[in-house]
């Protein structure tokens, strides 16, 4: 489970955070990124972003895989963006720039492929952040962070159920899916769509009949132990804030403000080089 | 906040635990990039009709959180408040509709999948877009187009996946009573 | 020892909302501090649901209507809510996974305490000096997928004594241990009480491997009722257990067949105190001299053929190394061995449920590598541990007959063949039933039937016994040796040492991924190292013979099966 959400143990400053002040960074960090068009300033967190990695000692390699998909996600996203809307960018910059013609709608103009530009390092400064922290968070903070952060300690902890299970429903749907094939079930890609969705709900069934018993028999071990009693629960995992905590979050929520302060200044969400 | 009772923490802990694998390991390709054929969905509107909405939109919230964490592309919120929102939607509408999961017979499963298709439709061609525009402002048409093919898709397997589910539940159930006497 | 009782049934009946008559009828049961109880009774009798009296399941979590009173702790439990009766009593369920709900040991033993508002600190520190106790300390950061059966069940107790209760509750705490590890449960639980000097209550129908420690007292149930409730040696100088379907410790059986008369003095409920006298071990003697010799049954020619097997899991773990083994036609065979030792991955081989990385694999001389998966179920039929895992429709007909539907048989020749295969399992009368109305052990049987009905010349059982009394366990076995009787060839994968004995002339005991013996099951059960290394269990008959002084305890065990047997049908 680990090893699916990539926690990488290896002393660094990041590490050494704790998971809910990590946990408040990674949302300020989002919510900066996600309202601001200001492109001076995505430039600024996408190097930052690239900076922190480094101080979590993380190499391209322990997140190669992530990494490529990540590529490949962005460049997909980028093409459809151009073929259904190529121009997107002259809309919303109110001039037109054409660099290439092309036929029909398709021409590339400066101001698209600034657009592109700036969903590019909307994508590029927040990707590498959530990586970050998936590597350098072990799961066992998830549920303690959320309960920090304000969400209730029940909610946060069907998250670290969720975390718990997640390698035994793969483990049984494996030997579901298996036996299945072995009395017939066509699973291959070779089958028809319908017929493959069939398959599916034949592991299903039985994957999540039995998964109903299983919720009887946790709920009730959970009771015997005293589960949902008290107000609050303490975490056996938890950690005191430090400094750096501190000093991170501030610093985060900082950066949400200068977003926000920024496109109020800037009369308007994009950043606009075409002006004259 | 309403106090859940532990069955249904542990049932939207295990419930997300299915919606995440399925969701990462069972999602089949579908013709259009960034889009995938999700048998999970099924499940989120069959589990959301047993467990009432509350579970269902934190099944969703979860389940697709945990699938975003361990995939490279980000969190993508709006995605992830839509599947939250496709399973309160569910649950509303299982208690408006009065589905009683112990029943679901032939009228409980039209029901379902009317309700189904609507909530699909909702979730992704008006709530998913409309965040996508204001949260990272890309355009109208790409969004609907994608908020459109999954819709569709989610519908179908909803469809397929959902009211099996339903069907075979229901078997359990309602013999189960009348049977344990002999 | 009149001692203070915490637990106390009078006339207490209970009735769960969704059955027509009572489960539990007048039960009249004190258990006094620090008492060592066991609670043994057939599959159904109601002793599970004794359990969720004690420890506020019913009527917290399960409603139904009780009578008569039901006291705990001088209080009433029936007020009582399960916060206030968790501090007086713990309990480890019989599913150690479900048990397990922390992402990792330490968090899973902390959980109590974080419930209870615990500072994190002392928590720590808490935890460390329970995994002390429990021998668990080296695997603290593990997750539950990265520790053994045994180490899991060490980790349930542990969670529960953290609440430093007065009462130990245990449901089936043996089933799905392999012999050794449950040996080591039993003395584990057996210190902790000494040390913490709580009342321990076991629910169990081993009932052999629970008095490897002496226990107090013995409650035996049957329909919802108390049958008995006294010293174990007293019960079984009566016939009590056998005819309530619960088998009764084979040296015990053996002693009856040869005529000796127990008495209480004799302590027959603990081996290492057995008294006997040279009258009595003569007795024994003549008796083995009088039984026929029981016949050795020839080997078949090579069906399945395994050559230095290699895999080893996508997660690095290296389940089978080097495994060679053979399976003749018409044999029925057992494959013994440690938790986590590759059995079932073996298996899962086999079947082509996992590729080896390297190694032969021939049925009939063909190589099976070049058979799908589904190819290779037509002549192999695996039946996995946990039938809720293979069953995916809802009336036992359509399960039965999806194998055969899948490969494309007319209907009309589907029914006889379904039928047929449910006639076999004893389910016909069932055939027009959901499946969910049955209990576990019928579904067990409606796996295999599912399974046979598509004729394959070879079935595999993983476990096929666990958790099921003597009753079921006979009906279980006979009818596949049945089955072997008509020529199918059975593997078995057991815990069971008796099983092994009694069904399967030959076994191959696995080891941490390795073939480590391949002989008769009792001579693997005669030489000392491979029962250490397999954490395997000698049955008491060889001490039996050893106290007589008969040197050839192989022969003795054959002999008792082989009356055993007649007894039994
Ligand atoms: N939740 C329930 N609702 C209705 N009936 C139940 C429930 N649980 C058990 N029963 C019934 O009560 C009876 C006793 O069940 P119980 O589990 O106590 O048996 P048991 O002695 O524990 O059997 P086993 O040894 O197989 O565990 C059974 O007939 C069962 O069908
Ligand atoms: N899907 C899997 N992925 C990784 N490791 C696994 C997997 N399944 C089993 N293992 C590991 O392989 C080893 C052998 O497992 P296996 O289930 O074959 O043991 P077994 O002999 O059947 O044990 P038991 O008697 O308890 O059933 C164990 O250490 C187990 O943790
Ligand atoms: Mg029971
Ligand atoms: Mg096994």
């Amino acid at each position: 489970m680990t090893n699916l959400f990539n926690y990488i143990d290896r002393p660094s400053p990041i590490h050494r955070l704790t998971g809910a002040s990590k946990l408040v960074c990674l949302i300020a960090w989002s919510v900066a990124a996600m309202t601001s068009f200001y492109t001076p300033l995505l430039v600024a967190l996408t190097v930052a972003a690239l900076v922190l990695f480094r101080v979590a000692k993380l190499r391209a390699k322990d997140i190669s895989f992530m990494l490529g998909i990540m590529i490949v996600y962005i460049a997909l996203n980028n093409v459809l963006i151009f073929l259904f809307s190529p121009n997107h960018g002259t809309e919303l910059y109110g001039s037109r720039t054409v660099l290439i013609p092309l036929p029909g709608r398709y021409d590339i103009t400066a101001e698209q492929l600034f657009y592109h530009l700036n969903v590019i390092l909307k994508n590029a400064c927040t990707i590498p952040i959530v990586l970050l922290f998936i590597c350098t968070t072990n799961p066992s903070e998830f549920a303690a962070s959320l309960n920090r952060i304000g969400v209730s300690y029940r909610v946060s902890y069907a998250v670290a159920l969720a975390l718990r299970y997640i390698p035994d429903v793969q483990r049984e749907y494996h030997d579901i899916s298996l036996a299945q094939q072995a009395r017939g079930t066509e699973m291959s890609k070779k089958a028809s769509l319908i017929n493959r969705l069939k398959a599916a709900s034949s592991i299903l069934i039985p994957l999540i009949l039995s998964s109903m018993d299983r919720i009887e028999t946790i709920s009730n071990a959970m009771e015997l132990r005293g589960f949902g009693k008290e107000k609050k629960r303490t975490w056996y995992s938890a950690r005191p804030f430090s400094k750096a905590d501190i000093a991170g979050m501030v610093v985060c929520l900082l950066l949400v403000v200068l977003s926000l302060l920024l496109t109020y200044l800037n009369g308007g969400r994009y950043y606009n080089p075409f002006m004259k | 906040m309403k106090k859940f009772s532990v069955k249904t923490i542990v049932a939207i802990g295990i419930g997300a635990a299915l919606f995440f694998v399925l969701g990462r390991f069972v999602a089949i390709p579908s013709p259009v990039p960034n889009t995938s054929i999700s048998v999970q969905y099924g499940l989120l509107a069959f589990l959301s009709v047993v467990y009432g909405p509350l579970a269902g939109a934190l099944v969703g919230l979860i389940g697709h959180t945990l699938i975003d964490f361990s995939n490279g592309w980000g969190i993508w919120w709006s995605w992830i408040i839509a599947s939250g929102v496709f399973g309160l939607l569910m649950g509303l509408a299982a208690k408006v509709l009065k589905m009683n999961e112990a029943e679901i017979g032939k009228k409980g499963l039209i029901k379902f999948n009317i309700a189904q298709v609507v909530c699909h439709l909702v979730c992704w061609m008006v709530i998913a877009p409309v965040l996508d525009v204001y949260m990272m402002g890309e355009p109208w048409d790409k969004l609907i187009a994608q908020g459109l093919m999954s819709g569709i898709a989610n519908a179908v397997t909803t469809a397929i996946v959902g009211s099996l589910l339903c069907v075979a539940y229901a078997a359990t159930k309602t013999k189960a009573g009348s049977l344990t006497k002999e | 020892m009149k001692k203070e009782p915490i637990i106390s049934f009078e006339n207490f009946g209970f009735q769960y909302t969704a059955q027509a008559e009572p489960t539990l009828y007048d039960i009249n049961l004190t258990i006094h501090k620090g008492e060592k109880v066991l609670i043994a009774g057939p599959s159904g009798c109601g002793k599970s649901t004794l359990a969720h009296c004690i420890n506020g399941l019913i009527p917290n979590s399960y409603p139904g209507k009780t009578t008569g009173r039901l006291t705990i702790g001088g209080k009433d439990a029936l007020k009582l809510d399960l916060f206030g009766l968790s501090k007086i009593v713990g309990t480890v369920l019989q599913d150690s996974d479900g048990q397990f709900i922390g992402l990792t040991v330490a968090e899973d033993i902390a959980f109590a305490l974080e419930n209870d508002c615990i500072p994190t600190k002392e928590m720590h520190e808490q935890v460390e000096k329970i995994a002390e106790l429990v021998d668990v300390k080296g695997v603290l950061g593990h997750a539950p997928h990265e520790i053994s059966g045994g180490q899991k069940q060490r980790v349930g107790l542990g969670g529960v004594m953290v609440g430093k209760v007065d009462v130990l509750l245990f449901d089936e705490p043996l089933a799905n241990l392999d012999p050794a590890t449950g040996k080591q449960a039993i003395v584990l639980i057996d210190e902790i009480q000494k040390r913490t000097g709580c009342a321990v209550i076991i629910i169990e129908h081993r009932v052999e491997d629970v008095l490897y420690r002496p226990v107090d007292r013995v409650v035996l149930m049957g329909d919802g009722r108390v049958l008995y409730d006294g010293g174990p040696d007293e019960l079984l100088c009566q016939d009590l257990l056998p005819r309530n379907g619960i088998r009764e410790p084979l040296y015990v059986t053996a002693l009856k067949y040869a005529g000796v008369t127990l008495t209480p003095d004799m302590r027959p409920s603990y081996l290492p105190e057995l008294k006997l006298s040279e009258e009595q071990k003569r007795q024994v003697h003549t008796w083995f001299s009088q039984q026929p010799q029981a016949p050795r049954p020839p080997l078949g020619d090579v069906l399945l053929n395994a050559e230095n097997i290699d895999f080893t899991y996508a997660g690095g773990h290296h389940a089978l190394k080097g495994i060679s083994a053979i399976v003749h036609k018409g044999e029925m065979l057992s494959i013994v061995g440690t938790n986590g030792a590759g059995k079932s991955t073996f298996s899962k081989v086999i079947c082509g449920f996992e590729k080896p990385q390297s190694g032969v694999l021939e049925l009939n001389g063909i190589d099976l590598s070049t058979l799908s998966i589904k190819e290779r179920a037509d002549h192999i039929g695996y039946v996995m541990q946990n039938p809720n895992q293979m069953i995916s429709k809802t009336q036992i007909f359509d399960e039965v007959a999806l194998g055969l539907r899948n490969r494309g048989v007319s209907e009309e020749e589907i029914r006889p063949r379904v039928e047929e295969a449910l006639k076999i399992c004893g389910l016909y009368p069932f055939r027009n039933w959901p499946v969910s109305a049955l209990s576990y052990g019928q579904k067990k049987r409606v796996t295999i039937a599912s399974i046979l009905v598509l004729k394959p010349e070879m079935i595999l059982l993983d476990e096929p016994t666990a958790g099921q009394d003597l009753k079921h366990y006979t009906e279980i076995m006979d009818f596949l040796s049945e089955l072997n009787r008509q020529g199918v060839t059975v593997v078995l994968i057991t815990h069971d040492m008796h099983l092994m004995l009694e069904y399967t002339p030959r076994a191959v005991v696995f080891n941490a991924g390795q073939v480590i013996a391949d002989k008769s099951a009792a001579e693997v059960l005669n030489s000392p190292e491979i029962v250490e290394a397999a954490h395997l269990k000698e049955t008491s008959l060889y001490h039996l013979s050893a106290l007589c002084g008969i040197d050839d305890p192989e022969e003795f065990t054959r002999r008792f099966i082989a009356r055993d047997r007649e007894v039994r049908v």
